[in-house]
């Protein structure tokens, strides 16, 4: 069974992706809406959407990163850039949200190739700092001289007097929310099964179905002619040159790619609540998908989007714990030790979860460079090890490719 | 001619700061080949060891005064720092003044040991590494430095005054025959840049006249062949980076006056350092000094009115862009050698 | 009129003189050794060959076209491969895609991007690479990862990326550099029957004697930067210029 020009081993992987996607609002949402544990509850839309678009910036960025090792630090910018687009196009052409992607992706891309042209014209740690600096410069003048675009500190929203030359004139006194052909963003249907509430929301879908979209488009990067080259890239580039190839155009392509991902996301993220801040720009916006990427597994197709995954959901489980909530699960200790153990963990939960992060972070480049995705196989190496110990086999060791 | 007197003057205490954490970012890089995206948190411990030594200083016990109350008429409680209740009232109470000058001394120990154990915890396993992974290692442990400070001492900035005597302003302009009020200088940032100046020297004078720093030079030069000599280049290294990170404490403990310290100061400071490591010359220590004043001076200039009406906003980007212009012109940067990170 | 002619090339670094006044023609389909003491200039020379380095004086001309200064990339596509001393593989990728990708640069040049494309569906491309992997001998490794290769297979697997691309001219840097004798014997005689079976030309820069004499056709032998006899291997042993180059003071 092949289709979408993808092998048999790839189509399954795609249709297992399309599954999950699209019964994450019941997969995230497994605890009974009154018990203990719904806090680790993630079936909200605001969250889940988060998931697809971070995993969508996430994928682009390792297509740069994990395929050619260029590590970028400036990739907030072209998110930043694809949010602003979006937004303008709210205000001044139509709430529909499909032209706003479409000039995202566009604006972001322009903006990579302009950016790209120039970093790649140096490698290794100088490319670094190049995107860097120029992700930098794009917030700064976000901040400063750009204000007419940016506005500023305020971020750039939407407002009552604003044209949207396509849309029908209304008469309302309150903002119009994005749509797809008439369809809301924020509309949602919740279904209540079992002490469950699961909501299903339309924006949550719209970004799923672009993030598969995007995950097929990088899944067959990753298998063509194109993938194979930009992987050599990153292994030899003496050699890539006296084999005849131009290390440069195809580094530029995987930049501007990746560059374009990530003005989708921002073009998504402003889709689904219409605002734009120079803050979503910043350095440790950057940092934060590379984060992403390098934890669950920079080079692997799945990676990215777990490690994003990974991170959002953390993010907001970990936020919300607070100290009433940790007394809540140590209530059977001693009280001293209840105490002790909570002085502990204070420090990393709520508002340290940065510190968890970062610590996680550190673990992981130290022991797992392979991220998650390392950890998942070598788990499952155990096991298969494990089995074939059991039937005595010659333990024929399958080396699978990474996912 | 006076206005352009003020913006160089301007630009010192910054640029001063910049070349500080440029100057040990490159010592690391030079002797060990690691990028390490951490130096801005040891700059930033650095002003955190001020403020905490500011705090152990300032720590008080209270005392009950029956002779006076309150404003709801209750015994009227005193606090008074145990430095007082020691050295007495005046001495005590200098004592507390000048609490970020002798946070140098507070200082150079902590951050030396604190340099040892990152070095041998954890720099160390990644000198085989490739840099991509050292800047991944050292940016999270960057994140977890700040958000440990973050923790202890709260997300706002903390106000850490310098002593009393240094409080007002020279008017430098008078000295030079200028008129008067025509530059005004605040007396710390005149000692920052002194300070910032005698360290930088002292470091030179240290690699240049030790036996030790002779190796260092060496090293940084071709590191292969002096390990070969049987010296033991590991111990030596690990020294280095003790001393790098002493200088990057310094300059955040004496930096504490002029810029309140807040736990992202670190990170802040980290980034256009690098700009500033790049633009010298990655590997170069005479290559960082000059480009950290230079380009704290350049900044201070952008910032002038007269500039920035003709070019709105360029005081934001101009470091960035100078750096971007002398990466693309100049890839080794003003003084870089030869084949440092090139492929 | 050879495929390869250098003509008066010199470089000087600083006040040291590398290359004085080369001139080496390269005949079509001979193997041509260049040896000679250490910094004798073959480096340098060789770099002058591929565009790394440009001569003060001189030319360098591949079938009638200059070569100075020329980027890498285009130099093979002239039809230029080259051999390092230390083997330049793609470490990363197994020995199978290693082969791959010189052919799919041979077939699309430097720019034609296939990102829609899959690898596996390349069926021509796959069956030159697997055809070149038999006639070095290491089918069997196919899908090892290439940096866990000895240094002979690396070497190996390197020739055979060299020589998917069929082509003109073989730049061969000291291949046999840093290898224990039995790798040596066996990169020796891979040498041997590619210029038997092949219409290539080889040049070779090379230290070891043994090497040079078990496959050479012709020989140049290099001091202080210039060439000082060009003749046979019969020729050139014994000859009493090379002895004194050999042993007098270098």
């Amino acid at each position: 069974m092949t289709f979408l020009g993808l092998n048999e081993r790839d189509t399954r992987f795609l249709l297992i992706v399309v599954a999950l996607t699209m019964f994450t609002p019941f997969l995230l949402q497994p605890f009974a809406e009154n018990s203990g544990l719904a806090q680790f509850n993630a079936g909200y839309p605001d969250l889940m959407q988060r998931f697809a678009i971070y995993g969508i910036f996430a994928i682009g960025f390792n297509i740069l990163f994990g395929l050619t090792g260029y590590l970028s630090f400036g990739h907030a910018a072209f998110l930043g850039v694809g949010s602003y687009s979006a937004v303008w196009m709210f205000k001044l052409l139509s709430m529909n949200i499909i032209p706003a992607i479409i000039l995202a992706v566009i604006v972001s891309g322009l903006f990579a190739l302009l950016i790209g042209f120039i970093s790649l014209r140096r490698t290794g740690i100088y490319f670094s700092i190049l995107t860097l600096a120029f992700a930098q410069m794009s917030f700064n003048l976000a901040y400063s001289v750009l204000t007419p675009i940016t506005n500023g500190e305020t971020g750039l929203q939407l407002t009552l007097s604003d044209p949207r030359i396509l849309d029908p004139e209304s008469i309302t006194n309150s903002l119009p929310s994005t749509s797809l052909f008439g369809l809301e963003m924020n509309d949602s249907a919740q279904w209540e099964v079992f002490g469950r509430v699961f909501t299903f929301s339309v924006g949550y879908y719209v970004c799923a179905v672009i993030a598969i979209i995007a995950f097929y488009i990088s899944l067959r990067i990753f298998r063509s002619p194109f993938g194979l080259m930009l992987r050599a890239i990153k292994t030899n580039k003496t050699r890539m040159a006296y084999t005849g190839l131009n290390t440069r155009p195809y580094a530029l392509a995987a930049f501007v790619i990746s560059g374009m991902y990530a003005g989708l996301a921002g073009g998504l993220l402003a889709s689904m609540d219409p605002l734009a801040g120079a803050e979503r720009m910043q350095w440790t916006a950057s940092g934060e998908v590379v984060l992403m990427t390098i934890l669950g597994g920079a080079g692997t197709l799945m990676g990215p989007v777990l490690g994003a995954g990974f991170i959002k959901y953390f993010e907001n489980i970990f936020s919300k714990i607070n100290d009433n909530v940790l007394h809540g699960w140590f209530a059977f200790m001693p009280d001293g030790l209840e105490d002790a153990l909570i002085t502990l963990i204070h420090p990393f939960v709520g508002k340290g979860w940065h510190l968890t992060l970062g610590m996680l972070f550190m673990l992981v480049v130290i022991f797992l460079p392979g991220g998650l995705v390392e950890l998942g196989q070598r788990i499952a190496g155990l096991f298969r090890r494990r089995k074939a110990e059991d039937r005595s086999d010659d333990g024929s060791k399958a080396t699978t490719p990474a996912e | 001619m006076d206005a352009i007197l003020l913006q160089v003057l301007n630009g010192l205490d910054k640029g001063s700061a910049y070349a500080l954490i440029a100057l040990g970012l490159t010592l690391i890089f030079g002797t060990l080949g690691v990028v390490n995206f951490a130096h801005g948190a040891l700059f930033m411990i650095g002003a955190f060891c001020a403020v905490t030594f500011q705090k152990l200083l300032t720590l008080s016990y209270i005392t009950i005064d029956e002779t006076r109350t309150d404003f709801l008429g209750n015994p009227l409680e005193v606090k008074s720092p145990y430095v007082e209740g020691w050295f007495g009232p005046e001495t005590g109470g200098a004592i507390i003044d000048w609490a970020v000058p002798l946070a140098i001394l507070f200082s150079i120990p902590v951050m030396v040991a604190f340099g040892f154990v990152m070095e041998r915890g954890l720099i160390k396993h990644f000198y085989k590494r490739p840099h991509a992974d050292q800047i991944l290692v050292t940016f999270g442990l960057a994140i977890v430095l700040q958000e440990i400070v973050k923790y202890f001492f709260g997300a706002n900035p903390i106000p850490t005054p310098a002593p009393d005597a240094f409080r007002g302003s020279l008017d430098f302009g008078v000295l030079l025959g200028f008129d008067p009020n025509a530059i005004i200088y605040p007396y710390w940032r005149l000692i920052y840049f002194l300070f910032a100046s005698f360290i930088i020297g002292a470091v030179f004078a240290f690699l240049q006249f030790t036996t030790f720093g002779m190796v260092v030079r060496a090293g940084m030069a071709d590191r292969e062949t002096v390990g070969l000599l049987g010296i033991n280049i590991d111990k030596r290294f690990t020294l280095m980076f003790g001393l790098a990170a002493a200088v990057a404490g310094l300059a955040g403990v004496m930096y504490a006056p002029i810029n309140s310290p807040n736990y992202h100061m670190g990170m802040d400071f980290l980034v256009l350092s690098f700009v500033v490591v790049v633009v010298g010359g990655m590997g170069s220590l005479p290559g960082a000094v000059a480009a950290g004043f230079l380009l704290g001076i350049l900044e201070s200039f952008a910032s002038m009115n007269e500039i920035k009406s003709i070019l709105p906003g360029i005081d934001q980007i101009i470091i960035y862009l100078v750096a971007i212009v002398i990466l693309l012109t100049r890839p080794r940067g003003l003084l870089g050698r030869k084949g440092v990170m090139e492929e | 009129m050879g495929i390869l002619e250098v003509k008066g090339v010199s470089k000087r670094f600083g006040g040291l003189k590398a290359l004085d006044d080369v001139n080496i023609t390269v005949k079509e389909n001979t193997v041509h050794a260049i040896i000679g003491p250490n910094g004798a200039g073959k480096s340098t020379f060789l770099n002058c060959l591929v565009g790394k380095l440009i001569p003060d004086t001189g030319s360098v001309m591949f079938e009638g076209q200059s070569l100075l200064g020329v980027a890498p990339h285009k130099i093979n596509q002239m039809g230029i491969s080259r051999v390092f001393q230390t083997p330049e593989i793609f470490a990363d990728l197994t020995v199978f895609e290693n082969v791959l990708i010189p052919l799919f640069a041979k077939r699309d040049g430097s720019y034609r991007m296939h990102a829609f494309e899959t690898v596996e569906n390349e069926a021509d491309i796959i069956a030159l690479a697997e055809q070149m992997l038999i006639d070095v001998n290491m089918i069997d490794k196919r899908h090892a990862h290439s940096a866990s290769l000895s240094r002979g297979d690396k070497r190996r697997l390197e020739m055979a990326m060299c020589l998917s691309q069929s082509p003109k001219l073989l730049l061969l840097d000291e291949p046999t550099a840093g290898m224990a004798r039995a790798d040596t014997n066996n990169t020796i005689d891979l040498l041997k029957e590619i210029r038997d079976k092949r219409d290539i030309t080889m040049a070779i820069i090379e230290h070891d004697m043994h090497v040079v004499f078990s496959l050479a056709e012709r020989i140049t032998v290099m001091a202080q930067g210039t060439p000082l006899v060009e003749d046979t291997p019969d020729n050139i042993k014994g000859h009493p210029k090379v002895q004194e180059a050999y042993l007098g003071g270098h």
